[in-house]
């Protein structure tokens, strides 16, 4: 219950957090909202000698547009982007899968980038950002730079986030007038995602034109199930057509075993919610 | 016995809102953990990681050494006083118990067990410092299961035994009418009726009380003080001096608030016996609390049983013999209660049928596990989920409504009193009427309609129906049945009441309530009794220096007995008034009548009120001869039998079975409590009760992988479910009034969660029966449940 | 050791505390505020919640130095002038509360809930208490609860 110790730093501008965590070398940790480094240090499944807190760092809060694009600041709370009027205008999925994040509580202190750069398996906030073809505004000693969300998520836990470097922004192209639905499988409310599916579906003509389908926790991280996008361009978006796209929900996955279930009921899983995130995304 | 007064009763029966809460809803509280003594210091546990292993040695030279460190202590520190960990009840007279050292010496028999003890000036460097105490361990196989331990050639966890089993107990009954016993019972029904058998999982689970076990002990007094975040403060006193060789009139013990206990905290623990032995050796004040890690980890668990029912009937469904074998888990090492909690099992698979022959056959056996003990209905729960699972399953087999099943087989109303197979005499019930509400408020017809057709039109969420028809044995207990039994206390329970000089009143009770609301049950009780205000009443208990004889607070025992003690102590009271106001009104006691809190001298207006009567004892200037200062009166009641509430419970479950997902649409039941003193204290017993069983049913299980490591070690993984994953349900009660004590009261703390789990695992096998699935283990996990439609399928 | 000042129930406490301490042992350990408590280590059960300028949060899982400058309220606040707040009172009156441990943190859940959403439904109650544990009610008092104190203005 009680952490290690560790030496703590509040820097109140991202110039100053880059050279602070650029000077504690690796045994630095950044603090956002806490919500998955305060449970980790608890129990001191790490003990990092430095933690670096971002959480007065005014500058990487908030959510704008920029032209066609919808930023959201990295240390902006779960229940300011559920709650934002313009994140669910743009990207309906992802306010959707905001507000499904743990419990109200931690919904108050955890961060979208802290969630991000976390990249647990069964985080929510990677599928949505990975559907929409978000990108990743990274700061770091170096200077900024920018990675595709398509690039970013690199295995359990690992990011191409560098040690020395601070995730500043997600930048998320306009996906206004596009249907969204996150789809969340969960045996009680306030658990990790068993498996969840983030849809967002344009519709023209009441056919599907375009579908965006990302999946949580099928893998060692978020993925595309680009199959599925495929074959719902121009479909029906009824209950049979889309059951039958559906069904390749699982392909190219390697969805872990464990005791909230085994790899083959994850992948029905993954099928079932599937169609029902893309049904509600087209109607909603 | 007969009411103290005449006037009705007018705070029995009424819902008052609790005395408790105000400290409570305002955080004024004094958990253990709040408490602090001058120069105090904190314990923390090193723990072994392993689950079997023999321990080659304890470095704590860098711990010793560390900041804040006052000292470490190890197993061989501790060999000559630590003892060993008690076992009071001996199943049978074979009953093989194992030496149980609070820190181990030089073998860990389970992950969690306690090998080293670090003491420092802060929680924290305590915590640091555990890291640095280094132990070797070797490893030896690991026994997880009581099948694997029970077989030929097993890993032996205690070699001295020569055996993983604790104990055999078989009980064999059998009615006056009986043809047979129940082996001859099942052949007689092999040739011309049905044998029924089936194998059920009860799984092991977590008591989770929500505060984590605390303790703080202070030797520097005269008494040695132990403050713990115990239910069992009387019975730890008394087995801390046995254990420890501490002289009893030193040793004060102390449950301040407590958080929750539900068996959980019916235990003789070694963190409290380290704590003692350490602040003991220190001469200091010395706390320790657990972290809800060590918590999932070492506090008792429960239930953890192999049930295997063998049911032999007429083939018109009427049962004539039941067989129960039983292998029950009792992990590492043999707790408080150990083989007794699935023994009290023993007298509750019969349940509320009829039937001449029944044999209990129970194996207990130790395996590298947390120990396991009493939770929550500690043996009623996994006897009556055996019998309920079993008659909906036999229902289904004769094609025959289950509830006309249970109608069939149950003791009618007018057969009370009836005398079990198993021997108990059930003083009164009423199962057609609990049946019959319970049914009305379901709408159990238009549910089976609206089941049927879900299942024509092959709908991919489906629904089922689950009964369970309980009752159970509680007010534990009669102290000569417990002695039959080789239990080694007794089941009594004392109470004083005292009135005040002024006209207050205090009920000391020697039950121990952590929730229960007993401080306003016991007021409205003495209240009642003595025609005083219900705030003018203090309830004090839970210190032995305050409250110092009792038998604590389990197996739904204060009201049926703890509550009948205060009546009687109160009944006391004022037959000594009536005596002192008839002398006072100069009057013979005889003409002197008792009525809404005043003695009067019948049919006169002359009259004294209780307040006067009390504070005349106290001056004592003219008190008749023979009667003694004071005003106050004690009583020590031990129940003549057990008392026996019931109820119907019905469940409707929404099975999807796209993903496996069970969700309860509807939940109602009707218990038989016999009288309620306070009916919102009963509903809200009914309701945590009720959830604690459809959390066994759905979301619950202690999971150990196999290298003997508890997986389920956090509340992320051990799922409470939260309100958003549970139903409301409709509850509803049918009086029948005990016959066996002066209230009419049978006990409810326990029921909910006695009747809950089978009614929901009934209620989902229902809704998958068409998918070729008869039997789910639980938790009904969405996973299980999912595969077990897909094995269905294959069939 | 760090410097911090933080307004705890409305009034301002200065203290030196190492990074690593937690809000909710600042509480109890530093300031005396025992009302608020610990019931597990992983964020779960809620025992801990508080409001940090005006929203719930989970005492465990904030250090007091993100506390420093900002305004903590504890169970032992909501009371003003010895009057009950009404959600404090609407426990009690629907016996939403046994053994009592849960009930500090449940407390201040159901306030914040309301704040957001102040005429709840039932599933609405229930959804918005997923973060708070309780072991002994069954929840279905605390929901009365906190319905009976949405309708009350509270």
């Amino acid at each position: 219950m009680i952490p290690a110790r560790f030496d703590y730093h509040a820097p109140t501008t991202l110039d100053e957090a880059v050279r602070l965590l650029a000077g504690a070398g690796d045994e630095a940790k950044v603090l956002a909202g806490g919500q998955s480094l305060l449970p980790v240090l608890r129990l001191r499944l790490a003990a990092p000698e430095v933690v670096v807190d971002l959480g007065r760092v005014d500058e990487l809060r908030g959510v704008r547009e920029d032209g066609d694009t919808l930023v959201i600041g990295a240390m902006t709370p779960h229940a300011e982007v559920a709650a934002s009027d313009v994140v669910r205008r743009h990207a309906r999925v992802l306010s959707e899968a905001a507000a499904t994040v743990a419990d109200p509580q931690v919904r108050h202190r955890g961060t979208i980038g802290g969630a991000i750069a976390h990249a647990d398996p069964a985080g929510d906030m990677p599928a949505p950002v990975l559907a929409l073809g978000g990108e990743l505004v990274v700061v770091g000693p170096g200077g900024r730079r920018t990675v595709p969300a398509d690039d970013f998520f690199e295995d359990l836990f690992t990011t191409a986030l560098g040690d020395d470097e601070i995730l500043a922004e997600v930048r998320i192209p306009s996906h206004q007038g596009w249907g969204g639905h996150y789809a969340k499988f969960t045996r009680v409310a306030q658990q990790w995602s068993i498996v969840a599916v983030a849809a967002a579906v344009r519709t023209e003509g009441g056919s599907i034109a375009e579908a965006k389908v990302a999946l949580t926790n099928m893998g060692s991280t978020v993925v595309r199930a680009t199959a599925v996008e495929q074959a719902l361009v121009g479909a029906e978006p009824s209950d049979e057509v889309v059951r039958a796209a559906a069904a390749q929900a699982a392909e190219g996955t390697s969805p872990p075993s464990d005791i909230n279930g085994d790899a083959d009921f994850r992948r029905n899983l993954a099928t079932v919610l599937t169609r029902r995130a893309v049904l509600a995304a087209a109607g909603s | 016995m007969t009411a103290t007064t005449d006037a009705p009763a007018m705070e029995v029966g009424r819902d008052r809102r609790r005395k408790e809460d105000h400290r409570l809803i305002t955080g004024r509280t004094r958990w253990t953990d709040n408490l602090s003594a001058p120069g105090m210091l904190h314990i923390a546990m090193v723990r072994s990681p392993v689950a079997h292993a023999t321990i080659g040695s304890v470095n704590v030279k860098a711990a010793q050494e560390a900041s804040g460190v006052i000292a470490v202590v190890t197993g061989e520190d501790l060999a000559d006083e630590q003892g060993t960990l008690p076992n009071v009840w001996s199943i049978t007279p074979e009953q093989k118990v194992p030496p149980h050292p609070s820190v181990a010496v030089d073998t860990v028999r389970f992950a969690g067990e306690i090998v080293a003890v670090v003491v420092a000036r802060s929680a924290a460097q305590a915590r640091d410092a555990i890291e640095l105490v280094d132990v070797d361990y070797d490893d030896l196989p690991v026994v997880l299961d009581t099948r694997d331990a029970l077989a030929d050639g097993a890993t032996i966890l205690h070699p001295d035994l020569g055996t993983n089993e604790s104990a055999h107990l078989v009980l064999d009954f059998q009615t006056e009418g009986a043809a047979g016993n129940v082996d001859a019972v099942i052949e007689a029904a092999s040739k011309d009726g049905i044998v029924f058998e089936r194998e059920y999982e009860q799984q092991r689970l977590i008591p989770a009380f929500m505060e984590p076990r605390s303790m703080l002990c202070d030797p520097t007094g005269e008494q040695i003080v132990l403050w713990s975040a115990t239910q069992i403060p009387h019975v730890l006193r008394v087995l801390l001096a046995l254990s420890l060789g501490i002289s009893e009139s030193k040793l004060r013990v102390v449950a301040p608030d407590v958080g929750g206990g539900f068996g959980g905290k019916l235990q003789v623990t070694p963190e409290e016996f380290i704590t003692v032995l350490v602040a003991r050796r220190l001469g200091k004040p010395c706390k320790y609390t657990e972290t809800r890690s060590e918590s999932l980890m070492a506090a008792h668990h429960g239930r953890a049983q192999h049930q295997k029912l063998t049911l032999a009937a007429k083939k018109d469904g009427t049962v004539t013999g039941l067989k129960v074998e039983l292998e029950a888990d009792m992990g590492a090492y043999l707790s408080l209660l150990g083989g007794g909690t699935p023994t009290l099992g023993a007298f509750m698979f019969n349940a509320i049928y009829k039937f001449d022959a029944y044999r209990f056959d129970l194996r207990t056996a130790f395996t590298n596990k947390a120990w396991t003990d009493a939770y929550r209905g500690a043996g009623r729960p996994e006897a009556t989920f055996g019998i309920e699972r079993l008659m909906d399953d036999f229902a289904h087999e004769l094609g025959m409504d289950p509830l006309e099943l249970r109608e069939k087989n149950w003791i009618r109303h007018e057969e009370f009193p009836f005398t079990t197979v198993a021997g108990l005499e059930y003083d009164s019930g009423n199962y057609e009427a609990a049946t019959a509400k319970a049914k009305e408020l379901f709408g159990y017809d238009e549910l089976r309609a609206e089941q049927a057709e879900r299942r024509d039109r092959k709908d991919p969420v489906q629904l089922g129906i689950g009964v369970s028809t309980y009752t159970e044995m509680c007010g534990l207990a009669p102290s000569r049945i417990l002695g039959a039994l080789s239990y080694a206390a007794g089941g009594w329970e004392h109470a004083s009441v005292r009135m005040l000089p002024t006209g207050k009143v205090e009920v000391v009770t020697g039950s121990s309530a952590h929730g229960q609301g007993h401080e306003t049950a016991w007021s409205q009780i003495a209240a009642d009794a003595l025609g005083v205000d219900f705030d003018d009443i203090e309830v004090l208990h839970g210190d032995t220096a305050v409250a110092p004889r009792g038998m604590d607070t389990y197996g739904s025992r204060s009201l049926v007995v703890g509550g009948m003690a205060v009546v009687a102590a109160a009944e006391k009271v004022v037959e000594k008034a009536k005596v002192i106001a008839a002398h006072m009104l100069e009057a013979s006691p005889d003409d002197v009548e008792f009525a809404a809190g005043a003695f009067s001298v019948r049919g006169t207006d002359q009259a004294k009120t209780m307040a006067e009567v009390a504070f005349a004892a106290f001056a004592a200037h003219d008190l008749p001869d023979g009667v003694e200062p004071t005003l106050e009166g004690d009583a020590t009641i031990d129940p003549n039998t057990f008392s026996y509430p019931h109820g119907t419970h019905l469940c409707a479950t929404e099975v999807d079975t796209e993903t496996g997902q069970v969700t309860i649409r509807k939940y109602v039941c009707v218990d038989d409590i016999g009288k309620v003193v306070n009916p919102l204290i009963v509903e809200g017993q009914v309701h945590g009760g009720v959830v604690q069983g459809i959390a066994q049913a759905l979301f619950e299980e202690a999971v150990y992988d196999e290298s003997g490591t508890l997986i389920t070690g956090s509340f992320t993984d051990y799922l409470v479910p939260s309100a958003a994953d549970l139903p409301t349900m409709v509850t509803d009660r049918t009086e029948t009034p005990a016959t066996t004590n002066p209230l009419g009261v049978k006990g409810v703390g326990e029921a909910g969660t006695i009747a809950s789990t089978p009614a929901v695992v009934n209620a989902a096998v229902d809704a998958l029966r068409p998918y070729g699935v008869d039997d789910i283990t639980m938790p009904l996990s969405p996973h299980r449940v999912w595969r077990a439609i897909q094995d269905g399928a294959d069939r | 050791m760090t410097s911090i000042t933080v307004n705890v129930d409305g009034a301002s406490y200065t203290d030196e505390v190492e990074p690593r301490m937690l809000l909710v042992q600042y509480l109890r350990e530093q300031i005396g505020k025992t009302g608020t408590v610990v019931g597990c280590d992983t964020t779960n059960c809620g025992a801990c919640t508080v409001h940090l300028d005006g929203r719930s949060v989970k005492s465990c899982s904030v250090l007091a130095v993100q506390a420093d400058g900002h305004e903590v309220t504890t169970i032992e606040g909501l009371a003003t002038n010895g009057e009950l707040h009404p959600m404090q009172q609407a426990f009690h009156e629907s016996h939403a509360l046994q053994c009592g441990y849960c009930t500090p943190g449940m407390i201040m859940q159901a306030i914040d809930l309301l704040v957001d959403n102040p005429d709840p439904s039932e599933q609405e109650v229930r959804d918005g208490l997923e973060g708070n544990l309780c072991r002994c009610t069954g929840y279905q008092n605390i929901v009365k609860a906190v319905r009976a104190a949405a309708k009350a203005g509270a």
